[in-house]
């Protein structure tokens, strides 16, 4: 049996968790079990039995209304005692990942994070990503249960041709103050405005050749234009042009939109890290030997300033 | 206030990753080496903390001799003093936060807030510090993109998406920072020569036994062949957004 952690946000399942349960469907063991922690975690119910989920294990606790780390991995141990899985799974997400990484550090097991592929055997075998995934590690697990996060955007959500029963266990998680510490306290909306790089259609994304916060300009008005964003490298964020938020890269974001556009952008490993899996990435760059073309599916040689101005006045005609 | 800050040297790979013969070890010969960002911006925070309310930073790494040069850069924009915890080989994550919390043991000073990056540049396990935390019985944030430290505690935001949540948490906390916190400051030439004369100290810690036990590296195949050049310079306009239509992404 393998155990997936879902994270979701008042009933709204996480697209990276979806994405986590439909890999663990691909893992040859026929039973799945999902666990869900917290307000709302009920209505998660029919799309994990929509993906295939034998038995969902819904847990609450009155003092549990938003994330919480620590709580969350202390319910994943409680459904871990129920059923006994060979696999714990999580998505490779800022939330999966650490909530993993308690369930780890309390049970004292090792855990693979942003991992391609696992084998459940005698140790379990898995590959994961090192340096964004532009290299592979292939290491073995030694451990009591094996724990693990899947890298993100290697597989699209799908739900499972068979649905699964779905049977549902609830459970109030025991808690103490401590494991109650770590947990959000406050949201403040829209700090980058609007639609965020993670959940954009469409990123314009401009680097160092941009050359200025100005320069930005008329990148801004061709992401309106399509319905997009702008997004940016680390040269442009440490210069101060743009905030960190639209940093797409191995340290900023790692994006999956269906359209790239990189402006002036050299395409280092660390940034191509975070932007690999767009469906279609175009570059404009005055360079035709930079590596970004490697990566790009497309790409216009030549000067952005004169190149982005065109392109918006194209798409008016 | 005393604050620890945990980085790790690596290899500044570029376009392509070349392996050693055996495939174990990235062939680094012709490399540089430095930190990931967010550690870069872990030690600039633990700088800036002492700024505002005094006292001290240390920066600690488990590594090979070689990561000296990494101690003495960080010590280079402002901590006071480094210890290095000598290894002759990469351990794993359980291994590095074992070998981390037993060299704080023995230092022996009280570090009311740990820094670290939210996860290590090349390894990218995103566990030592949820591990050291535990260890020492503190609570952790991770993912930190502000931190404001008032009366005993601390307030850390975090980024999802584009908004923020809110933690704050009573110090003695462990904290894991992301790049964009801060920018980070380049040394100063006075400030490199002051580090020079700072304190590293060596520590040989007790060696693990790999639980995530690496056996090999492989270098992923690029996804194309390369990219189909639409046209040179503004009339090239017209290609992309022929293009653009053909995909639906345009009207
Ligand atoms: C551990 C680690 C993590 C990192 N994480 C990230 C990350 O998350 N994201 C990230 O982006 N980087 C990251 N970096 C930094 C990365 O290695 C590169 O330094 C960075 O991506 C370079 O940004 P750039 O392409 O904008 O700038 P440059 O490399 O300077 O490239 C500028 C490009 O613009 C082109 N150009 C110049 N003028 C024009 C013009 N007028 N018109 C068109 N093209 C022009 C040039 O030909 C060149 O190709 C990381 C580095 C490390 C070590
Ligand atoms: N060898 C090391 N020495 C000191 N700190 C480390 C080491 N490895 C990891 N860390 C710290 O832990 C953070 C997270 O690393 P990881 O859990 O490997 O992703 C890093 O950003 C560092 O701050």
């Amino acid at each position: 049996m393998i155990l997936v952690y879902v994270d979701h946000e008042n009933g709204e399942i996480d697209p990276l968790s979806l994405q986590a349960i439909t890999f663990a469907r691909s893992l040859g063991d026929d039973r799945i079990e999902a666990i869900v922690v917290g307000t709302g975690a009920a209505n998660c119910v029919p799309t994990l039995t929509q993906y295939g989920a034998a038995q969902i294990h819904v847990a609450e606790h009155p003092r549990l209304t938003d994330y919480a780390p620590v709580a969350a991995a202390r319910a994943v141990i409680e459904a871990m005692a129920l059923n006994k899985p060979k696999l714990v799974l999580g998505a490779g997400s800022a939330r999966g990942n650490e909530v993993m990484a308690h369930v780890a550090a309390i049970t004292d097991q090792p855990l693979a994070t942003d991992c391609f592929t696992i084998a459940i055997g005698s140790p379990v075998q898995v590959t994961r990503a090192r340096w964004g995934g532009n290299l592979i590690e292939h290491a073995n697990l030694h451990a009591d249960v094996a724990l693990a996060t899947v890298m993100q955007h290697i597989v699209q959500p799908e739900p499972a041709s068979t649905p699964g029963p779905g049977s549902i266990t609830n459970f109030t998680i025991t808690l103490t103050d401590a494991d109650l510490l770590v947990r959000v306290i406050e949201r403040i909306g829209d700090v980058g405005g609007g639609t965020s790089i993670a959940d954009a259609k469409v990123i314009v994304s401009g680097g160092r050749g941009v050359g200025s916060a100005v320069g930005f300009a008329p990148l801004v008005e061709l992401a309106a234009q399509l319905g997009g964003v702008v997004g940016c490298s680390r040269a442009v964020t440490s210069e101060g042009w743009r905030p960190h938020d639209d940093q797409v890269g191995q340290t900023g974001t790692k994006v999956a939109p269906d359209l790239y556009l990189a402006c002036g952008i050299s395409g280092a490993t660390q940034h191509i890290a975070g932007c690999k899996n767009s469906k279609t990435i175009v570059a404009i760059n005055t360079d035709p030997e930079a590596p970004i073309m490697s990566h790009a599916d497309y790409a216009i040689i030549g000067d952005l300033h004169q190149v982005v101005p065109a392109i918006i006045a194209a798409l008016r005609s | 206030m005393d604050v620890l800050v945990c980085i790790k040297r690596v290899p500044l790979v570029g376009g392509e990753i070349l392996l050693t013969e055996d495939k174990m070890e990235i062939d680094d010969r012709r490399l540089g080496f430095g930190l990931s960002p967010h550690e870069e911006c872990a030690v600039e925070a633990g700088v800036r903390l002492i700024e505002e309310f005094g006292g001290t930073v240390t920066v600690m790494t488990v590594g090979k001799a070689a990561a000296e040069e990494q101690l003495r850069d960080q010590l280079a924009i402002g901590p006071d003093r480094a210890i290095l915890v000598e290894t002759t080989s990469e351990f794993d994550p359980q291994g590095t936060a074992g070998a981390l919390v037993e060299a704080i043991r023995s230092d022996g000073t009280n570090f009311d807030l740990i820094i670290l990056g939210a996860e290590s540049a090349d390894t990218a396990g995103y566990q030592t510090g949820i591990r050291i935390a535990h260890a020492l019985g503190r609570p952790v944030i991770t993912n930190v993109k502000g931190i404001k430290v008032e009366n005993g505690s601390i307030r850390c935001e975090r980024q999802v998406g584009s908004d923020r949540e809110v933690y704050e948490v009573p110090l003695p906390a462990v904290i894991t920072v992301k790049d964009g916190v801060n920018i980070p400051r380049y040394p100063s030439v006075p400030g490199r020569i002051k580090a020079r004369k700072k304190p590293v100290d060596k520590v040989i810690p007790t060696p693990p036994v790999a639980r995530l036990e690496k056996t090999g590296l492989s270098v992923p195949p690029t996804k194309s062949t390369g990219a189909k050049i639409l046209g040179h310079g503004p009339e090239a306009a017209i290609a992309l957004v022929a293009l653009l239509r053909e995909i639906g992404i345009a009207k």
